[in-house]
């Protein structure tokens, strides 16, 4: 079913080795056990279903977090994430454990997403790619600038958008259709074909794939 | 142990000899390759020489063999956890003082002191 996924944790990158020595970039991932905290089905055709992930002390939530995971019957969970899609609320029933095999299966696409290592206020150069000026011949304080913003009298103004310095990274960054490579029961781990967003141990969330619409676009 | 490592424990291969840089060994590696009518074929090539570096960790972990072949310096890295690795046998030990022994690229001829055994 498309658009239901798991909360994890970013563990790290390996490689994984098929039976030919072909060698595939994998990011391990460890979603699960995942908690329903709650089911939606409203009549203006709003469905979904909350995840929770990594049980806490208690003392570490809020009453009113608490008390709303004390309703659905799961246990005290540091994340929780809504999962929404048409017919999506039907499988799930509120207080169930859900672990990755109930969801995912080898070989499956997935959307993957986190928050982007932050680098801080980073400038031009790191942000966007722009060349810099030379390091020698004569520069003199002219390295790492990103040179003109615009032209004169005409347009008169900064168009909107244009590439500056500025905060980069520590942001939520998707990305889309990374293949399952491999699934492990036992400790509830995907590995996913590819890099993901996010230092190790980070937050990610990862879904079944929204892949391509009627038109050939992503939904 | 952190998960990584133990995940990838699992898929390493165990059947290998511990080889150390310095060491000359006799590396056996299959080809998979495709013949005129498009059949897959494999064969097995060897190769002899001396390992002047080791890289990497894990299931990720490789070998550098150097050899001369007719006059001219041959390098060559295999990983060591692949399959298709067919074969690995030392055949001597080396003494060196040194991780990387890439010295050994200006020199004409590959000479490693041999390990004396005890």
């Amino acid at each position: 079913m498309k658009g239901i996924g798991l909360l994890g944790r970013k563990i790290g990158m390996s490689r994984f080795i098929d039976d030919k020595g072909i060698f595939t970039p994998v990011t391990l991932i460890k979603a699960g056990p995942n908690y329903v905290v709650n089911v939606r089905k409203e009549d203006n055709g709003l469905e979904s279903v909350a995840m929770g992930f990594e049980v806490v002390k208690e003392k570490a939530l809020n009453k009113p977090k608490l008390g709303a995971l004390k309703k659905a019957g799961v246990p005290p969970v540091r994340f929780v994430k809504e999962f929404r899609y048409p017919g999506i609320s039907e499988q799930f029933q509120v207080g169930q454990e859900v672990n990755v095999t109930d969801v995912f299966q080898d070989g499956e696409l997935v959307d993957v997403i986190g928050v982007s290592r932050g680098r801080g206020f980073a400038g031009g150069v790191r942000r966007w790619g722009f060349a810099g000026g030379p390091k020698t011949h004569g520069s003199r304080g002219w390295h790492r600038r990103i040179g003109s913003i615009g032209n004169r009298t005409y347009p008169g103004e900064v168009k909107p958008g244009k590439k500056m310095p500025g905060q980069y990274g520590n942001e939520q960054v998707t990305v889309r259709n990374l293949k399952i490579v491999k699934i492990i029961p036992e400790q509830n781990i995907i590995a996913v074909k590819g890099s993901v967003p996010g230092s190790k141990n980070g937050f990610v969330l990862v879904r079944k794939a929204y892949g391509l619409g009627p038109q050939g676009r992503s939904e | 142990m952190d998960i990584v490592r133990r995940i990838e424990q699992t898929m390493m291969r165990e059947d290998l000899p511990s080889v150390d840089v310095g060491d000359t060994v006799r590396v056996k590696w299959r080809f998979n390759e495709k013949d005129r009518s498009g059949e897959e074929k494999s064969r097995v090539q060897a190769f002899e020489g001396i390992i002047i570096a080791k890289k990497g960790t894990g299931i990720s972990e490789s070998i550098l063999v150097r050899k001369i072949s007719s006059g001219i310096g041959v390098e060559k890295s295999f990983p060591i956890h692949s399959p298709n690795l067919v074969g690995l046998e030392i055949v001597t030990k080396g003494k060196v003082r040194r991780a990387k022994l890439y010295y050994l690229r200006d020199k004409k001829h590959l000479v490693v002191k041999k390990r004396s055994r005890f």
